[in-house]
């Protein structure tokens, strides 16, 4: 069986376009029908269950109800990011666990004419479908360009393996899936002792001193292993490492260059894709340098407009731990 | 119905001090028992303070001699408590000891009731219906069986070896199993013993010289119980005794084939994964017997046809590629399992990293690393085998006391860590953590070995390990495992750096355990653990009739306790040997062939093995000695055909009636 219904998610439309874009391209060459579930809501992301259980659990349950409804020749739901992911397994196993929670939640989805029965779906994450239902061995067979000399970390995140309500990974401290995906792609894939520790989530919104010290981890103990990039499964990991970096760099006043990339991205350009193709090129640090490396060569996009106008005074300098110094005189 | 038989019953209401009396009005219910329950029989009613105090018992027993009564309900407490008591009450006033029920008005009533007019009216309902069923019992004698003097001990770590000596030294005859090569068990693994420091093979290799050479034990390694059959007292052992493809008769012992075997291999049992051994192998010097085996999956003339180095060089040809397995029947009276436990596997505590970080050790691994006789001869060092660490790290309670894995304390593991921290602060001189939850130092001079440790320089941090890391934060971290920890005393988080860690694993069930419960007819604990009979009263016996359980099989203990078990089984099996039979409860259940229609159900319901299927017949037959009474098939027969002895239909209706007080005209006002 290779069908799935398919809940994006946010980001995939908009900061992680560059993970849809490659999904589809992957799942084209792999041959897996993938089926959107019609009129598909936010997950609530990370925050929505730390503030209201009831509607956030009901916010979820509308996703499983509507996927319930249409499943037709598969009961499996595919959700690409690890949030989203979490938040649909949780809501279907808590569902189980605690009649009550079911049924204010089903009283909940009746306003809308929707109802759902715990574990009527089965929840999945993208990457669990690759290596447990499509395996290595056929993602090996579509391998024309092995990513032989590029050094990658393998960064699972902190959503995907934990609390693992199904038990469908290797493990839930040190998951080995991503390294196994990538070495089957021909990647030299480094021990990363981190792979499962917090990018920081939403604290870059409401503590970004603590993100900033979360992602200089992350990247300092990747380019301390040597190496070249990061690769990832999670939409608000990549976003994190990605865009928050410069400002961590800044505050540690530190020089980290570190790509991430999405696992789908690697996995298109080692199936024979162009960068184009499979979103690369978008990301903020670029991955230009590490993907020379297999013989990839990223087109140079346009330099974002720089937000500092020149002919405008000059902004204060940034706070650092260092304390503020003054601009060097030029 | 019982009025026609005349039966003259006695009721007895029980105080118990305020334990019923303060919940029930015993004074009421008796008075009302006298008066209602007189058609069913009652022709006395009476309540006192302690029914189980001599005076109580003397009560009951001068009126069955001068009222003449030929049945006994005695209202108190669980039948579990004090059945034996009344009923011993009973046959020394001359009535058979099964005339005899207990209504249990107290763990039934007045423990689980706040409401005296509900707990009363409830008790009313007990009694009543204790006294119908009374009337239908009949009178049973005890069955008597005969107790072969011989004892069959399995598994010779020190629990099992204690309780082999114990018998042998009385004079009787023991068969000691032992699955591995040599006995000894997870004792002769170990360097020092806390908290003594005794060294422990100074204190273990005499008792298994002794066990070897005793004329009284005949020791049986390399062999597993395969099959049991039987009941107390004579009870038919199977025993598999692996091909040693060395001949006990000839073999000296003298280690040549070892020596001259050009195959080594990880010893993953009593290295536990540390060090090597030779594909013919005793495995440690100390041994017992001194034969050695041969490990037939690695020997290269059983791999690939040629080598036989071991036959060329054996002074007295004692090697036998052609030795087969061995089966041993023998019949014994009593069985003492001292089957022991497993180690929790380390790496199932994936954050800290054992099995993927070299320098993170087990307990088990660190006790052969100190071990003069391991594979460093005692050097403490790290996994490239020869840096001594500056700074070591013991994490307590891996895989116990956590809801992920086990919930049970494992009781070993803080006087372990301490035992750990004084080695490697002895021979290395390292800074030494110790990360605990709560340190359990009890029992004897445990907590003064704590102190010590203590004064030692040992630090203490309070708080659940949440990962040992290879990722550096900083400069000084580099190269370290990082103990990432909160310290619960001093309110914060701490991340430690060290150069080696151990893991104080906890103790687990065998991992056949089940296996070997099903095999003896005894049952396990929820954690896997073998189910005593009592947890306080009886804690060697099980509710199989003749087999005990002593030593780590029964739950985590140190050796002082194992040692203590063993002795006090033996102490049970001897009184056994010593009465040389035993009287078995008559409640049994038995098979109506004629109505059996042969399905079988019952066979394998049956927790003690008591019920076989009679092929020629095609009908099951429960053997009464084995059987324990428990019911379990009387329920289960879908032909109605198992009836039990103390528990027939006619008893439970009756019983039934009773507590509805369907025979009453008058039924009681219930609250």
């Amino acid at each position: 069986m290779n069908k799935y219904l398919l809940y994006p998610g946010c980001s995939m439309d908009a900061s992680a376009k560059a993970y849809m874009e490659s999904l589809n391209t992957v799942v084209e060459s792999l041959g897996l029908q993938l089926e959107e579930i019609q009129d598909w809501n936010c997950c609530g992301a990370t925050e929505y269950l730390s503030i209201n259980l009831i509607p956030a659990y009901s916010l979820i349950a509308r996703n499983l109800a509507l996927a319930a409804r249409q499943m037709n020749g598969t009961r499996t739901v595919l959700a690409p990011c690890s949030a989203c992911y979490l938040n649909l397994a949780k809501a279907d196993h808590y569902m189980q666990e605690r009649p009550t929670l079911g049924e204010k939640v089903n009283e909940a989805l009746a306003a809308g004419g929707l109802t759902y029965k715990a574990g009527a779906l089965e929840i999945r994450h993208l990457i669990d479908v690759l290596i447990y239902d499509v395996g290595l061995d056929a993602i090996r067979s579509k391998v024309v360009r092995p990513l032989t000399g590029l050094k990658v970390a393998p960064y699972m995140g902190c959503m995907l393996p934990r609390p693992d309500y199904q038990h469908r990974w290797s493990d839930h401290e040190h998951p080995t899936e991503l390294d196994d995906l990538l070495r089957a792609l021909g990647a030299d894939v480094i021990d990363y002792p981190l792979t499962t520790s917090c990018c920081g989530g939403h604290m870059t919104q409401i503590g970004p001193e603590t993100a900033f010290e979360l992602i200089r981890r992350l990247v300092s103990d990747a380019d301390e292993r040597g190496a070249q990039m990061m690769v990832t499964v999670c939409p608000m990991c990549q976003m994190n490492i990605d865009a928050y970096q410069n400002e961590a760099n800044h505050f540690f006043s530190t020089d980290y260059h570190m790509p991430i990339l999405f696992f789908t991205q690697l996995m298109g350009l080692a199936f024979g894709k162009e960068p184009g193709e499979v979103g690369v090129g978008v990301e903020l640090v670029s991955s230009r340098n590490a993907l020379a490396n297999i013989g990839v060569e990223v087109p140079v996009t346009q330099e974002p407009d720089s937000r500092r106008k020149a002919e405008g005074l000059p902004m204060p300098r940034r706070w650092t731990k260092h304390g503020t110094r003054k601009e060097a005189v030029k | 119905m019982s009025e026609q038989k005349q039966e003259r019953v006695g009721v007895y209401v029980c105080h118990c001090g305020s334990n019923i009396a303060g919940t029930v009005d015993v004074v009421d219910v008796a008075n009302w028992a006298a008066q209602k329950l007189e058609r069913q029989g009652v022709i006395i009613a009476r309540d006192y303070k302690f029914m189980c105090s001599s005076l109580g018992q003397e009560l009951i027993e001068k009126d069955i001699k001068e009222l003449g009564l030929t049945r006994v309900v005695v209202a108190a407490c669980s039948p579990h408590l004090h059945e034996k008591t009344f009923r011993t009450a009973a046959k020394n006033a001359g009535l058979n000891p099964y005339l005899v029920e207990l209504a249990s008005i107290r763990e039934q009533v007045s423990w689980v009731h706040s409401d005296k007019a509900v707990a009363t009216a409830k008790s009313k309902a007990v009694v009543s219906g204790a006294v119908s069923r009374v009337v239908e019992n009949r009178a049973l004698d005890e069955i008597k069986v005969p107790i072969n003097p011989n004892t069959l001990v399995v598994g010779g770590g020190i629990a099992g070896i204690q309780s082999a000596l114990e018998i042998a030294n009385a004079g009787f005859h023991v068969y000691l199993v032992e699955r591995e090569p040599s006995i000894g068990g997870h004792m002769a693994q170990f360097d020092k013993t806390f908290p003594t420091l005794d060294c422990s093979a100074c204190i273990l290799t005499p008792r298994m010289v002794e066990a070897g050479t005793h004329p009284n034990i005949t020791l049986l390694t390399w062999s597993e119980v395969v099959n049991v059959s039987g009941y107390v007292g004579s009870f038919n052992v199977t025993i598999k005794k692996k091909a040693r493809f060395v001949n006990e008769e000839l073999c000296t012992g003298c280690g040549i084939c070892q020596e001259k075997c050009p195959k080594k291999v990880v010893d993953d049992v009593y290295e536990a994964g540390l060090g090597y051994r030779k594909a013919v192998y005793t495995p440690f010097a100390q041994a017992v017997p001194n034969f050695p085996v041969m490990d037939k999956e690695n020997c290269t003339y059983f791999l690939k046809g040629t080598c036989k180095a071991c036959e060329k060089f054996c002074p007295t040809n004692a090697i036998d590629f052609k030795q087969q397995d061995q089966t041993i029947n023998i019949e014994v009276g009593n069985i003492i399992l001292a089957t022991g436990y497993d180690l929790f596997d380390a790496r199932r505590v994936s954050n800290y990293g054992y099995g993927r970080l070299p320098n993170v050790f087990t307990s088990i691994e660190f006790e052969r690393l100190s071990n003069a006789a391991g594979p460093t001869s005692g050097n403490i060092v790290l996994r490239d085998g020869k840096t001594a660490p500056k700074s070591v790290g013991i994490i307590h309670c891996v895989g116990s006391r956590d809801k992920n894995f086990n919930n049970y304390c494992s009781v070993i593991c803080c006087m372990q860590g301490l035992k750990f921290a004084h080695l490697v602060h002895e021979r290395t001189g390292a800074t030494v953590y110790n990360f605990y939850i709560d340190m359990r130092t009890a029992y004897k001079a445990y907590d003064e070995f704590y102190q010590r440790v203590l004064e030692e320089g040992t630090l203490f941090v309070r708080g659940k390990v949440a990962e040992v890391t290879e990722a550096a934060r900083k400069e000084s971290e580099k190269g370290k495992l990082i103990i990432q920890v909160e310290d619960t005393l001093a309110g914060k988080q701490r991340r430690i750096p060290v150069d080696m860690v151990i893991l104080s694993s906890g103790l687990q069930p065998r991992a056949d355990a089940k296996d070997v419960g099903k095999l003896f007819g005894i049952s396990c604990s929820m954690d896997g653990w073998f189910t005593e009979k009592h947890p306080k009263l009886d804690p060697v016996a099980t509710m199989t009739e003749g087999i005990y359980i002593v030593g780590c099989a029964q739950g985590p203990k140190d050796i002082p306790s194992s040692v203590a078990q063993g002795a006090a089984a033996s102490a049970r099996v001897l009184d056994k040997i010593l009465q040389k039979e035993v009287a078995l409860e008559p409640i049994k259940a038995s098979v109506n062939a004629e109505a059996c229609s042969g399905c079988r159900i019952c066979n394998g319901l049956c927790p003690f093995n008591a019920i076989a299927f009679i092929a020629d017949d095609m009908v099951s037959e429960i053997n009464p000695a084995l059987c324990q009474g428990c019911g379990t098939c009387v329920a289960a027969c879908p032909a109605g055909a198992i009836s039990g002895t103390g528990f027939s239909d006619t008893q439970i209706i009756a019983q039934i009636d009773g507590l509805l007080f369907r025979n009453l005209v008058e039924k009681p006002e219930m609250a």
